[in-house]
């Protein structure tokens, strides 16, 4: 029982940040239909700006003394970054093939994908980059053998504040509601004077930010980041955005906390080798009796 | 000239300041808790100088001035159209088959090597190119049967020794299987989640690969893996066969060859028979094609089955050729490159594809002397391509009076 209470908190864990990444495939695919393969590049060059703010302060000598201010400023600064790359990606790489073929735009998102997995290890180099190690060391004992460490607790506050965050902007204001309208349907929502090709801006810059936050999570969490960190959790979290329903927002987040769960209580109680496997095996089952993803709407022939 | 820069030069410098800020950060920043800007403006200036010499050129032949050189290439080109024509396509058919022959004659081994490859990955994109091109289920794993096939072989061959050309069906046969495995429960679902569980089933076999450590000796991959082998008939001592090990590059290249134009014409008959016509209808109206009597799962499942075999194949001959797999060579890169390769080249047109595997094999090869530039700079040119020829390069012709139609 223990041991299932302490996977449930690792899997709470690693589902909120799969969620993180997950919320900004499915936003986009809902504006656009795209599967921005780029997406996971977003992610590790989030993981990149933490590790590059946070031995910066440390440098400084400002960790120690001001560890609050550090850590907000390297958070917002990372997710600023990584929304304004996105903007960018958008701008250059997907806004000129809108009208054409999907998988023209699928194929210019791999290669952008490819381009800034390169860029970031030819800039940042080809092994490991260290987080600063005396973070959160520590936790809490919650009598017998669970525990769960400080930097569980940041992580799953992150998380959440950052998903209420996300839904009282999508739901709540008019923004949001431009959003949607978007979503729907770009002609009509143009017709009301909104700008498409700015909602879709917003829309990459929102994702790119949650996505960079989760790379400092896993950052945090894993001690280290690499150039290619991007690639497995990008396809695991575009396979939860899926399992949910693609371009369903609270989807995603179910998708998210799914495949992490199905992960660590995979790895924790069948075998730890084949714990990718069990994510791709639910979704496989899912995805055969409910084709559309859990929350997903009947979308009607997409094809390629 | 200067009106084509007016109209450019904006978007130009936006994107060069959007890099610098890009830039900056990741090259600027140090971990000793100071900041520099040198290291940022060197590279910066080194990329805006490479860019500026495109930009360049596109102005300059948006604007005209280029006519000089362009004018001549087109002279050429349909000089060469005024050639071609008085010949029917099977002579110059012809001409290419004997350059493809005597080819491995005239060059090194490197450049056989590098021939072999292409020869593959024509052989791969040709069976990509019927589930995706032709059926238009777009397919994220489909490397996963390349590595079916080249397990087959290579466990087959190593473990109990079964010859090459025993496994050569048996390799296409596994990998068909494991296509119909693929296809039958994805059959139901549509556009990207057919993509998405495609590129589950990818991973959900590399991972297998990596880890049934009795079967596939893991991450480490099987080594010894025999080369192909033929029977020569020998006259001494009265009349009897030995066994000839093809450990030869050149002569493997043939070998190639064969599966190659093998593909070719099968993919190309296949195109033109009923069955080929009934994957085109389920790719442009799924619902249409099932009324008019087209059975959609038996030819989805089809398109699955025959792109896998083809997969299969490639996959035997690719283990044959490196006598060694192991599960590296499966992993979802090498299926967007084979995919890639079809929609560069241009989707369900033959020379598309093979143009297409050209481009993507020999790009790599010719940027190896910019070692660790150079998927960063073929990823550029991948966004480049897509966005000046989004319909590939060489785009398939479609039959019929739609294809005036834009969808």
């Amino acid at each position: 029982m223990e041991y299932f209470i302490q996977q449930l908190i690792n899997g709470l864990t690693l589902g909120g940040i799969y969620a993180l990444i997950a919320l900004g495939y499915t936003m986009v695919y809902g504006v656009i239909q795209l599967i921005n393969f780029a997406h996971g590049e977003f992610f590790a060059a989030g993981g990149y700006m933490g590790v590059i703010l946070l031995s910066y302060f440390s440098g400084l000598g400002y960790m120690e003394t001001y560890p609050v201010f550090c850590l907000t400023t390297s958070f917002a600064l990372s997710m600023a970054y990584c929304a304004y790359m996105a903007i960018g990606v958008e701008k250059i790489a997907y806004k000129p093939l809108r009208k054409e073929s999907r998988l023209a735009a699928l194929l210019s998102a791999l290669g952008m994908s490819i381009f800034l997995s390169n860029g970031l290890m030819l800039t940042q180099g080809v092994y490991d980059k260290a987080y600063p190690s005396e973070l959160f060391q520590g936790g809490f004992n919650l009598g017998g053998m669970v525990t769960i460490s400080y930097l569980q607790i940041l992580i799953v506050s992150i998380t959440g504040t950052l998903l209420v965050g996300l839904n009282i902007l999508v739901f709540k204001t008019k923004i949001g509601m431009a959003m949607r309208a978007t979503a729907q349907d770009k002609t009509m929502s143009a017709l009301v004077s909104i700008s498409s090709n700015r909602i879709i801006s917003l829309t990459f810059a929102i994702g790119a930010g949650l996505a960079a936050a989760a790379g400092i999570m896993v950052g945090l969490y894993y001690g280290s980041v690499r150039y290619d960190m991007g690639f497995v959790p990008g396809i695991k979290a575009f396979a939860a955005a899926v399992l949910g329903g693609i371009g369903n927002i609270t989807g995603a987040m179910v998708g998210g906390l799914i495949i992490g769960m199905v992960e660590i209580f995979g790895a924790g109680y069948l075998s730890g080798e084949y714990k990718d496997v069990f994510a791709f095996i639910i979704l496989i089952a899912v995805l055969y009796f409910k084709p559309t993803g859990i929350m997903g709407e009947n979308i009607d022939d997409t094809r390629v | 000239m200067i009106q084509e820069f007016n109209k450019i030069w904006k978007k130009y410098a936006i994107g060069m300041l959007w890099l610098l800020g890009l830039l900056w950060p990741l090259l600027g920043i140090h971990p000793d808790g100071t900041l520099t800007f040198q290291k940022t403006f060197t590279v910066w200036g080194y990329i805006l100088a490479g860019t500026l010499v495109f930009l360049f050129f596109y102005v300059a032949n948006q604007g005209g001035q280029l006519k000089f050189v362009t004018t001549p290439i087109d002279g050429v080109r349909k000089s060469i159209q005024v050639l071609v024509k008085p010949f029917p396509t099977w002579v110059w058919l012809l001409v290419l088959f004997l350059i493809a022959v005597i080819y491995p004659q005239m060059t090194g081994r490197y450049a056989t090597d590098v021939a072999i490859n292409v020869l593959l990955y024509i052989c791969l994109g040709l069976g990509l190119n019927v589930v995706v091109g032709l059926a238009g289920m777009l397919d994220l794993g489909y490397i996963a049967f390349y590595g079916v096939g080249a397990y087959t072989y290579a466990v087959l061959n190593v473990s109990y020794g079964v010859g090459f050309w025993v496994c050569l069906p048996l390799a296409g046969a596994f990998a068909t299987v494991a296509g119909c495995i693929v296809g039958f429960p994805t059959l139901r679902m549509r556009g990207d989640y057919l993509a998405i569980v495609t590129l589950g089933f990818g991973e959900i076999v590399r991972i297998i690969l990596n880890n049934w450590m009795e079967l596939t000796n893991g991450p480490n991959g099987i080594l010894g893996v025999k080369p192909v082998s033929i029977l020569i008939p020998v006259f001494e001592n009265g009349f009897s066969f030995e066994i000839f090990w093809v450990k030869k590059l050149q002569f493997f290249y043939y070998f190639a060859l064969a599966l190659a134009i093998l593909a070719i014409i099968a993919v190309n008959r296949l195109h033109s028979s009923r069955i080929g016509r009934a994957w085109e209808s389920i790719r442009e109206d799924e619902t249409a094609a099932e009324l008019m009597g087209v059975n959609t799962f038996i030819y989805k499942l089809l398109a699955y089955a025959t792109g896998a075999f083809f997969a299969g194949l490639a996959g035997a001959f690719f283990a044959a050729r490196m006598r060694f797999v192991s599960p590296e060579s499966f992993t979802f890169l090498e299926s967007a490159m084979v995919l890639c390769m079809v929609v560069l080249g241009g989707m369900g047109s033959i020379p598309g594809i093979i143009l297409g595997v050209f481009a993507l094999i020999v790009l790599p090869e010719v940027l190896r002397d910019f070692q660790s530039y150079r998927m960063l700079i073929f990823g550029a040119t991948m966004i480049i391509m897509m966005l000046f020829r989004p319909a590939g390069l060489i785009p398939a012709k479609r039959v019929g009076k739609r294809s005036e139609e834009k969808e």
